[in-house]
């Protein structure tokens, strides 16, 4: 019996979910008493996540798996468990774990708890809270089945050092066909995503026009975040749809959230409330944001916004 | 084509989310409830399929009476047909189940449901679904085409988006940009009369076991007031966040 979790890489690097998803694997193989193992693919160095708790490595190295395939993987990650009698499977809630998450229920006839927060508030039963109604309240979700599979909620545990020994195997799945092909991708490569971003920082209507997004901008390469935007910044055409975040947009789970001319209403809240500190910035004093925020500046974003992008490279100039 | 869009009946978004019962069951007491978001842009996007290429469009949803008026929106909107699995869904897994079954009987070609509910916010049943009815799967579809049994998919991945392509019979997990917001239906009389006469057809569920049940529900701990900080002093500003809140 063991733990086992799914660690990321993209283009051979480990992903910091990878690193987050161990982290807990590792809490939660402590109350059970047992060890952690984790299945990686194509990653170039196993070797980091001895340093948050990992006691084996599942290397595979197949070039068929250079292009993400939701079922595919899911095969493997099964193998892996089945190989290891794994009890409780982890994965992290990038957009392809939550791809591959429900593929990979059916396949292990897991029970499947995604959006989870904590470790298990009880272990027999095995009872996790997840958060859910979009961050609006927590649920705590019994799975009965003999294999479980978490999804863990970015960012909600963070990383935990924990240095055990670490032994890498090679493990070679096998891996089938299927009808699914990608045929091109379509990608900002240079640009921190809302989804691994530390910090997110955010505009919304007030900014009057795209043609002001470049203190945005500014702002975000200063803190190494990502832009982010409300709806109608993106129903405007703006910013990209990728940016908007909120109820029906993308979530934000970040420890830093920046919502620059953004009134907070309760749809894009939703969506952002995972974050852990947030900052307003509006002319109004009487808008919602300001009691969602942590910290709040009533001013105009655009005397505000140049003057502490200013400051923040003076700042990080002293670091 | 024959093409299924998957309807969870959610709470409307500025709903008060409140529970009772000891913190186990969502109040419902007030709260106004809609077709999930991610679905009204599937359904809308199944309209232009039927629109365009002829498509049959069934609307499903497992759940109680209390839903049926959520289906006859759909059919309002616009679809053909409507069926309600009369149970009470009590995790995604049961609720992929009956709707397996749904799809096996209805012999569907594509089946659309959304990424995610926004009440449970699951984000499970159309995978699982896919999985148990051993279909192609694309989730977070943004946009999708249709020729003959081919299939052009756009998915939205991390920082950007993808070009798949797939075959018939397919399971899609869609979300807002599979169409423009602004081609969203509101129903109009002529729909809401039609929709009177189309089928809704209440079947009894399968056998499922739940593998994932639901136990309490508690809402977040209330937050501390704001602190506030003069747009003329921002080095305040830069020392809490380094010094108090540690998060630069
Ligand atoms: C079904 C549904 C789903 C939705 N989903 C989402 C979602 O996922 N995400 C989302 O964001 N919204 C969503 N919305 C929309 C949401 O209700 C709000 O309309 C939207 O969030 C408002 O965007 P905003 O704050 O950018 O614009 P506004 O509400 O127009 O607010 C602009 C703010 O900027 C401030 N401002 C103006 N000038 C300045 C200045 N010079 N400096 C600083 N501040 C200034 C104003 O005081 C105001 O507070 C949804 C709505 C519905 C009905
Ligand atoms: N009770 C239900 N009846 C019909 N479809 C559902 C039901 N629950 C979920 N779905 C579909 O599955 C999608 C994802 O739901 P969930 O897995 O609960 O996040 C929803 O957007 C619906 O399309």
């Amino acid at each position: 019996m063991s733990i086992l979790v799914y660690a990321e890489s993209e283009k051979g690097k480990l992903k910091k979910t990878a690193f987050e998803v161990a982290s807990y694997a590792r809490a939660l193989a402590n109350q059970l008493e047992t060890n952690v193992t984790a299945v990686t693919i194509n990653a170039e160095s196993t070797e980091a996540l001895a340093q948050y708790g990992v006691d084996k490595v599942l290397a595979v190295n197949n070039p068929q798996l250079d292009t993400f395939n939701a079922r595919t993987f899911a095969q493997v990650i099964k193998q892996g468990a089945e190989a290891e009698h794994a009890e409780v499977v982890v994965i992290s809630a990038t957009a392809n774990c939550k791809y591959l998450a429900p593929l990979l229920a059916v396949e292990l006839n897991a029970g499947y708890a995604s959006n989870v927060v904590a470790v298990p508030e009880s272990t027999t039963p095995f009872a996790v809270k997840r958060s859910a109604f979009t961050n609006k309240a927590f649920e705590i979700t019994q799975i009965d089945t003999p294999v479980k599979l978490i999804g863990l909620s970015n960012n909600s545990f963070g990383l935990v050092e924990h240095k055990v020994e670490l032994k890498t195997e090679p493990f070679s799945p096998s891996i089938s066909e299927n009808n699914i092909t990608v045929a091109s991708v379509d990608k900002t490569t240079d640009k921190v995503t809302i989804a691994d971003a530390d910090i997110v920082v955010s505009g919304g209507r007030g900014l009057k026009g795209p043609e002001n997004w470049g203190m945005i901008e500014d702002l975000a390469a200063v803190l190494g975040a990502a832009t982010a935007c409300s709806k109608p910044v993106s129903d405007l055409g703006w910013r990209p749809h990728s940016e908007h975040v909120g109820q029906t947009g993308k979530p934000v789970a970040s420890n830093l959230y920046i919502a620059i001319g953004i009134s907070g209403a309760i749809q894009h809240l939703a969506g952002i409330n995972a974050s852990k500190v947030k900052v307003v910035i509006n002319t109004d004093s009487e808008a919602p944001f300001f009691k969602a925020a942590d910290y709040g500046v009533v001013g105009d974003a655009f005397e505000v916004v140049p003057t502490l992008v200013e400051k923040l490279k003076a700042f990080k100039a002293q670091q | 084509m024959k093409i299924l869009v998957c309807i969870s009946h959610v709470p409307d978004t500025t709903s008060k989310i409140n529970f009772t019962e000891g913190d186990t069951k969502f109040d419902t007491n007030g709260v106004q409830f809609v077709i999930n978001p991610n679905d009204e842009f599937g359904l809308t996007r199944a309209m232009w399929f039927k629109e365009k290429q002829g498509a049959h469009v069934t609307v499903v949803n497992v759940g109680g009476q209390e839903t049926e008026p959520t289906l006859r929106k759909a059919l309002a909107i616009g679809a053909d047909a409507a069926i309600r699995v009369n149970m009470q869904p009590n995790d995604g897994f049961s609720v992929a189940r009956q709707l397996a079954k749904i799809v096996a009987d209805g012999g569907f070609d594509l089946i659309i449901a959304g990424r995610e509910s926004i009440d449970y916010n699951g984000g499970m049943v159309p995978g699982m679904l896919a999985g148990l009815s051993q279909m192609n799967f694309v989730n977070t579809c943004i946009g999708l085409e249709i020729d003959g049994d081919q299939v052009t998919a756009i998915r939205e991945i991390d920082g950007g988006k993808e070009t798949i392509t797939t075959t018939l019979p397919l399971v899609v997990g869609g979300q807002k940009g599979l169409v423009d917001e602004s081609d969203l239906r509101i129903p109009n009389m002529r729909g809401i009369m039609m929709a009177r006469q189309k089928p809704l057809t209440v079947v009894e569920p399968i056998a499922s076991d739940a593998r994932a049940k639901s136990v309490s529900f508690e809402k977040p701990a209330p937050k501390g007031a704001v602190k506030l900080v003069s747009p003329d002093d921002l080095d305040a500003l830069i020392d809490l966040l380094h010094n108090e809140a540690k998060v630069i």
